[in-house]
């Protein structure tokens, strides 16, 4: 007998099987059903901040290097150590940026929060950035209409601004945003330029939501002491390690550290964000895969009770089976597909639960249902159900045929 | 040559501290067409001779020779090729599935013999048209009177054309009438040419036979040709 004829009666036996204990198998499989939702939920979620994550960190483009303060991941030692360094003045950077030779371009940067007003419209809590002429391009940024911050914007302080989209179409809904003025925190701005949708940070922050002037004007309206991070942008990435070096001189002579001192600054890189992130992921995709393991368990467990009770009441069936002539191995597949079945049925359940929670959880958080996850959910829901029905199979494939005839 | 040939064949069980003797060496030949009866009381190791014979089981000592292949000492997958292919079983109880339709109740050994589908369907049909059922081909055992399910069975026994038709009280669970109705159709298949074995304690079903051999203690105690094979008579037969 062909294994594929024989796997054809399988599948037909297991449907009658299942057919005539609705309730029954439907009961047994909710562990499994939750488990399948577990996996594809994890899975999408995991999937969906990793790409949001990934297009995140793009943003903040790979080559470029942020001399800054403190490092962005230290432990509490570090950072209390660190707590008393002086901050980065607009003089260093501007030494930073006669001095690299690595350097492709180099933005002197600082962030606020800040309240833009046009009349009577109000917009409160706008990331406010001050910039140099040169950040457009360090922070890869790209404008749909007007320029970027001139060299002479910056050098004379002068009360310009660009604008993200959001803020051009809350206050500009109609256009013509370039060439008006916006008050920000009372004061008058132009408005030069405004920038392309940029979408949200993984952590939900819309970049569009923000209001760049010129870095010397923003040391001016923003705050009194201002922390300046000097970014950048290195003409060759696979010179970032040299640049690197090049940098902690250049840094620790304007700041005339000793020699037998520690560096007094930081250089972040977005590699460090990337490490960060996969150690959390991982963590994340651990936790998920043994919540999994423990539903899809508890599930198999079940299973292969209801497959027990299931060779027990049909001794007899398997016992005409073998005196009609099925072999070891045809009962074997028999129970084994019918195990399977009943895992499938619950997987695909659980993925039909899973997809309309994805599209709810996305409104929130970004999530999505790769067509691998789908595969994979049904690839284990079936390997769950040959594991645990294997068991029961096995008893029914070695039974003695003159004994399963005798039972009633 | 003949279809059986067994040699001093034993069969115990050990059960508990104590050892059954079911079968003490028994021998025996069966040519192809007999039709047989294998009478005695319970207990007599009539059913364990049956298993044997059905290559459901195996002896513990022994030869038991089937077309000329020892199968005495195959394993349970080759067993189960050799029940496929040669014995034809007709228990008491019918033992149809009974979630299945008689025609697929037929199929069966078919499907286990790897027949493609087409054909097998339309063997299925046949047999089953052959023991006068061939309106029933959709109904379900439980749908079905006693006498036409013992026909679905005879019918599945014989879909595979096997060398021996192998008959466990096949009159036990039906009424006089009925049973004589299933006793007719086996008379029709051995003049037919088929080899068919009765396993019974029923002086009246072994009467149908053309030899009868008794069993008492694991034991041949007679072995003798029926001079007189009662007739079904023309009972109602339904003739293919």
């Amino acid at each position: 007998m062909t294994l594929a004829s024989e796997f054809r009666e399988a599948v037909r036996i297991a449907w009658s099987s299942l057919r005539s204990n609705v309730l029954r198998t439907s009961l047994t499989t909710l562990g499994i059903v939750i488990g399948i939702l577990t996996v594809t939920l994890m899975g999408t979620a995991i999937t969906g901040l990793n790409s949001a994550f990934r297009k995140s960190v793009g943003a903040i483009g790979a080559d470029v290097l942020f001399i800054q303060r403190f490092s962005w991941f230290s432990s509490e030692a570090e950072w209390r150590a660190s707590r008393n360094r002086k901050e980065l003045t607009l003089q260093q950077a501007r030494d930073v940026e006669r001095l690299s030779t690595f350097a492709k371009a180099v933005s002197v940067e600082s962030n606020g929060r800040g309240t833009v007003q046009l009349d009577r419209r109000k917009a409160k809590g706008v990331w406010v950035a001050g910039n140099s002429e040169q950040s457009l391009e360090v922070r890869g940024l790209t404008l749909t209409a007007g320029r970027w911050l001139s060299p002479g914007d910056v050098q004379a302080g002068r009360a310009v601004c660009v604008v993200g989209s959001y803020i051009a179409e809350k206050f500009f809904p109609y256009g013509g945003a370039v060439g008006s003025r916006l008050k920000l925190n009372g004061m008058p701005f132009e408005v030069v330029g405004v920038l392309d949708k940029q979408g949200s940070f993984f952590d939900g922050t819309n970049l569009d939501n923000q209001m760049v002037i010129p870095i010397t004007r923003f040391t001016e309206e923003m705050t009194r002491f201002p922390d300046f991070s000097i970014a950048v942008k290195v003409r060759n990435p696979e010179l970032m390690e040299e640049a690197r070096e090049e940098l902690t001189g250049i840094m620790r002579k304007l700041r005339r550290v000793p020699p037998d001192a520690p560096d007094d600054f930081a250089i972040n890189q977005q590699e460090a964000i990337v490490a960060f992130f996969n150690r959390v992921g991982g963590t994340i995709a651990l936790v998920a895969l043994f919540i999994t393991s423990l539903s899809l368990f508890v599930g198999g467990i079940g299973i292969m009770n209801i497959m027990f009770v299931s060779v027990a009441e049909r001794t007899r069936e398997i016992g005409i089976r073998k005196a009609i002539g099925a072999k070891r191995r045809t009962i074997l597949v028999q129970f084994l597909v019918e195990a399977a079945s009943i895992t499938l049925g619950a997987g695909l359940v659980g993925i039909l639960i899973a997809w309309p929670l994805t599209l709810v959880i996305d409104q929130f958080l970004a999530a999505t249902m790769p067509w691998w996850l789908v595969g994979l959910a049904l690839l284990i829901s079936t390997a769950t159900g040959v594991v645990s029905g294997f068991l029961p199979a096995w008893r029914a494939a070695g039974m003695d045929p003159v004994d399963a005839l005798r039972a009633e | 040559m003949p279809l059986i040939r067994i040699r001093d064949l034993t069969r115990h069980y050990v059960m508990g501290s104590e050892t059954v003797h079911a079968l003490r060496g028994v021998s025996l030949d069966i040519e192809k067409g007999e039709y047989l009866a294998i009478m005695g009381p319970s207990g007599s190791g009539k059913s364990t001779l049956m298993n044997l014979l059905g290559c459901l089981d195996t002896p513990n000592s022994g030869t038991y020779e089937l077309n000329g292949t020892n199968v005495a000492d195959m394993d349970d997958n080759a067993l189960a090729e050799v029940r496929n292919r040669e014995i034809g079983f007709v228990f008491q109880s019918f033992n149809l599935l009974a979630r299945s339709d008689s025609l697929h109740n037929v199929e069966l050994p078919l499907v286990y013999a790897g027949v493609p589908v087409e054909e097998r369907v339309e063997r299925a049909r046949q047999a089953l048209g052959n023991v006068g059922l061939a309106e029933r081909l959709h109904h379900r055992p439980n749908e079905l009177s006693g006498g036409q399910r013992q026909r679905v069975a005879v019918a599945r026994a014989l879909v595979n054309n096997p060398s021996i038709v192998l008959a466990d009280e096949p009159t036990g669970n039906l009424d006089s009438r009925t049973g004589e109705e299933i006793l007719g159709l086996f008379e029709q298949l051995s003049r037919r040419g088929n080899t068919i074995i009765v396993v019974t304690h029923e002086e009246d079903v072994a009467q149908h036979a053309r030899r009868i051999i008794r069993i008492r203690d694991g034991l041949i105690a007679a072995d003798e040709v029926n001079p007189k094979p009662r007739s079904a008579g023309a009972s109602s037969l339904h003739a293919a």
